[in-house]
């Protein structure tokens, strides 16, 4: 059985599988490319085919319209392709709509890449499913043991508490276009908070192709062409960027919100001058990473990147080889990247 | 569910900037917590309560031996507090029952609970709380909450939620204890207002207001006395039976800075006064003093380099006597009498200026140079003492304030309301470079004085001129020129430019005026007046 060394290789376009020809999330256009969710940092734009969930497509579509890939084949979990000798499958990875891993068999050998993932449920999307192999590929954005995320309903009553304390102030929480602006949404929802939720521009897009995609977001509203009396109190959702920016201040005494696994650690919330830190992330946190890792069973682990020093030093401990291998391009989406996002910049 | 109700209060007044929220939610704690928890809550705010028993090596201890050395030194590194570390990284156990703590049974157990048996206990509790409750359990029992809520503001929550007057507050907030029982329950209507007796409580201070124009017009001389303004801080002194205390304006406790104060205080009376740096009879500019604010302790270097005394303007109590009643002259006189009898070591009496017109106190104003002298104080000689700032009784008139022309370097944005604006600028001035040419030097930086309207207009300025970053901070092309004023111009070792402004504020943008054409720092130079040197 031919050891995943020799087939799944790390080059400077990213992950590549080379008896089926193809990488996977490639940061430079190439000739076949598959795709694990819509996150800018995973689906970049001028590949010639693409293979990806119906939802992961039509999420780059909406994103990068004809740059999303010259040719583009939609692949239902449970399906299986053959590409040359390669069996691939596609399988929920619970990170956001669409998201999914790459189960790849070759010879005997199975390596899964799971691209992003989350253990925690998410209205908005399929959960993660656990398919035992030879070579796990995880990032480790969250790996240290400071990072255990919270039951987000807990962090959505934060916000619904601040309001009952603040009738007169717009609630502003800062949240990333796709994925946890709808997840953050269906929390909302689930914690009993029917009024309409208020969207900066940047928000608006995804929300739509969310809802025809078929996960109810209740009643939503533009931001920006309401009236300042109609936000007080009000709950306005828009990029991190844009919370304490020029935007904002047509809001009313805003509290500003954030929410995203870095706000665990006060000091991130604090340089960007958040009011109300709300952990709510995407990403599998130490626990959920540490599980995963062993409910897969695979002997030996590949980290794409973020903490792979702590994640590997904690996997020798257990007897699991651990390989960092320092994929450049990944962890620039909004969880990742959020205490170093650019300010300014986000047009209403 | 009290520690983590606790928690949660803490997170919120950590990340609020803003005074007004800062308030509604200690009301919203006062109103919903129950006793003991809220006093106990509100002391550990003010950091009232200290605590000796466990030191941050207990906490270091208890985590070391729960946690891989490698993943613990990688997570302390990356956090970067300690405290939140093991908060953090805390292994939640499955399967612990245990209710948190309530707030009050962590105070009485550190109080009695033998110090072997600390560790065991304190773990107790870390594992039966979240993080956002570790932490707050850590900070409280290790010290160093730091979350920003002053015991004036405090009291003004607590007079807001209760609508009794902040001042009656004062008066007998130091003479009861925490977890404040008897206050809370005047505050509800539930008993008679607390009385201190002999304990040594803060009497709210009498202000002024600042003298305008139209003030100074309508002002007759015969009517009033006059003080220097000294550039120190305000304290009231009281001495007693029931202890000694230095209060500063607000109320806060700050006895233990000043040890030869306390010690020189062997009387039986409540003082008004001005706390100063002063050597050889001769007042030290601010920024002598500041380098013994915020002090717990003081050591011997600091005690002889920086030798503090009091300039008494009031007697407020003698011997048990309220002369608040009675007016200015009367207390006039008596303290007089009273710096006779006692010639209290460290204090003298602030010197009364007379004159006969207006004109004339407006020349000794303008005669004032000395860094340490911020104005004159105008007292009505017939005012009685009350708390507060009360109008037309005494007036603050502070000298013209001194002007640059500065060039803006940097700035930053502000906080709260001003989040979203470069509010907060850094100003230069030009000094000659070795070898010729000309270069910027920083020398202070102001956050007020503009309008809204300018304000909006530097922020706009600001972001369109911006040429580089560093954080929150912008560098700017150094060509907007701005009229900088400020109270008093001090040498400082401190600053990279030599020279330290008092209150320095935005009066005027200059967009008439090229940069070149700014202020030299020798310009500046010429406004440092004699005095001492800060060190640093």
């Amino acid at each position: 059985m031919p050891h995943p060394e020799t087939w799944l290789r790390v080059t400077p376009d990213g992950l590549f599988c080379e008896p089926g020809g193809f990488f996977i999330d490639p940061v430079r256009p190439v000739a076949r490319a598959v795709i694990t969710h819509g996150h800018a940092d995973h689906a970049r734009p001028g590949h010639r085919a693409v293979l990806a969930t119906p939802e992961t497509l039509a999420i780059m579509r909406a994103r990068m319209g004809e740059g999303a890939g010259a040719t583009q084949q939609a692949m239902r979990h449970g399906e299986v392709l053959r590409q040359s000798d390669v069996a691939i499958r596609l399988v929920p990875a619970g990170h956001v709509l669409g998201s999914a891993q790459v189960v790849m068999e070759w010879r005997g050998s199975r390596a899964v890449v799971s691209g992003d993932y989350k253990r925690q449920r998410d209205a908005t999307c399929l959960p993660f499913e656990v398919v035992p192999c030879d070579v796990f590929v995880t990032e480790a954005t969250f790996a240290l043991p400071v990072f255990r995320h919270p039951d987000p309903a807990h962090e959505v009553a934060k916000l619904l508490r601040s309001l009952a304390l603040f009738p007169e102030r717009t609630h502003v929480v800062g949240c990333y276009a796709l994925g946890k602006c709808q997840r953050l949404i269906t929390l909302i929802r689930a914690a009993g908070w029917d009024r309409p939720i208020h969207l900066h521009g940047a928000q608006q897009p995804l929300c739509r192709l969310y809802e025809e995609l078929g996960v109810p977001l209740g009643e939503l509203r533009p931001a920006t062409v309401a009236n300042k009396a109609e936000l007080k109190g009000a709950i306005v959702l828009a990029p991190p960027s844009a919370i304490a920016d020029r935007w904002a201040r047509r809001l009313a005494e805003p509290v500003t919100a954030l929410a995203s696994g870095w706000m665990r650690v006060r000091q991130r919330a604090r340089t960007r001058g958040v009011e109300l830190p709300m952990v709510i992330s995407d990403h599998a946190d130490w626990d959920d990473l540490n599980r995963t890792i062993d409910e897969v069973g695979a002997p030996e682990v590949w980290v794409t990147h973020g903490r792979d020093d702590a994640l590997v030093h904690a996997l020798a401990g257990r007897g699991i080889r651990g390989r960092a291998l320092h994929l450049v391009g990944l962890g620039e989406d909004e969880d990742e990247a959020v205490a170093e996002a650019p300010e300014g910049g986000a047009a209403a | 569910m009290s520690v983590p109700a606790f928690a949660e209060l803490l997170e919120r007044l950590v990340f609020t900037p803003g005074r007004n929220a800062k308030l509604a939610l200690l009301r919203d704690w006062f109103a919903t917590q129950p006793d003991p928890d809220r006093g106990v809550g509100l002391a550990a705010l003010t950091e009232e309560l200290v605590f000796t028993a466990a030191k941050p090596m207990l906490i270091r201890d208890l985590v070391a031996a729960r946690t891989d050395p490698v993943l613990l030194a990688l997570s302390h590194d990356y956090v970067g507090d300690l405290a939140e570390t093991v908060a953090l990284i805390w292994p939640e156990r499955a399967g612990v029952n245990a209710p948190p703590p309530a707030l009050s049974e962590v105070v009485e157990a550190l109080e009695v609970t033998p110090k072997a048996e600390l560790p065991a206990l304190i773990a107790g509790w870390l594992d039966a709380l979240d993080s956002g409750g570790r932490l707050a359990l850590i900070k409280l029992i290790t010290g160093g909450l730091r979350v920003g809520v002053s015991g004036r503001l405090a009291r003004v929550a607590l007079a807001e939620w209760s609508g009794k007057p902040v001042e009656e507050i004062e008066e007998i907030w130091h003479g009861v204890a925490p977890p404040y029982l008897p206050i809370f329950r005047w505050l509800e209507g539930e008993a008679e207002k607390p009385d201190p007796r002999d304990a040594p409580v803060f009497r709210p201070l009498m202000l002024a207001h600042p003298l305008e124009d139209r003030d100074l017009a309508a002002l007759d001389p015969t009517a009033y006395r006059a003080e220097w303004k000294w550039d120190g801080i305000r304290v009231q002194l009281t001495a007693g039976p029931g202890g000694r205390r230095i209060w500063s304006r607000g109320g806060e406790d700050i006895s233990g800075g000043f040890p030869e104060i306390l010690e020189a205080m062997d009387f039986h009376a409540v003082l008004d006064g001005e706390l100063l740096v002063i050597r050889d009879g001769a007042v030290a500019p601010f920024a002598d003093l500041q380098q013994r604010l915020n002090r717990k302790l003081v050591g011997p270097k600091m005690l002889r380099d920086h030798p503090v005394g009091v300039r008494l303007y009031d007697l407020l109590f003698e011997e048990g006597e309220d002369l608040r009643p009675l007016p200015f002259d009367e207390r006039r006189r008596r303290l007089e009498d009273w710096v006779a009898r006692h010639a209290p070591a460290r204090m003298d009496l602030s010197a009364m200026i007379a004159f006969a017109s207006v004109a004339q106190l407006s020349e000794v104003r303008d005669g004032a140079r000395a860094a340490s002298i911020e104005g004159l104080m105008l007292k009505r000689a017939d005012s009685p003492y009350l708390a507060g700032r009360v109008k037309g009784l005494w007036w603050k008139w502070k000298r013209d304030p001194l002007s640059i022309d500065a060039v803006l370097m940097y700035a930053q944005r502000g906080h709260g309301k001003r989040s979203s604006f470069y509010s907060d600028y850094t100003f230069g001035l030009w000094r000659p470079l070795e070898g010729g040419g000309e270069e910027l030097v920083p020398v202070g930086k102001a956050y007020s004085g503009y309008t809204d309207e300018e304000l909006g207009w530097l922020d706009r300025w600001i972001r369109n001129h911006t040429v580089s970053r560093f954080g929150p901070v912008r560098e700017v092309e150094k060509s907007l020129v701005l009229e900088v004023i400020f109270d008093a111009a001090q040498l400082s070792g401190r600053h990279k430019s030599g020279v330290a402004l008092r209150f320095p504020r935005i009066a005027r943008i200059r967009t008439d005026k090229p940069a070149s054409e700014a202020d030299r720092l020798e310009n500046l130079m010429a406004y440092v007046e004699a005095g001492p040197a800060a060190e640093g």
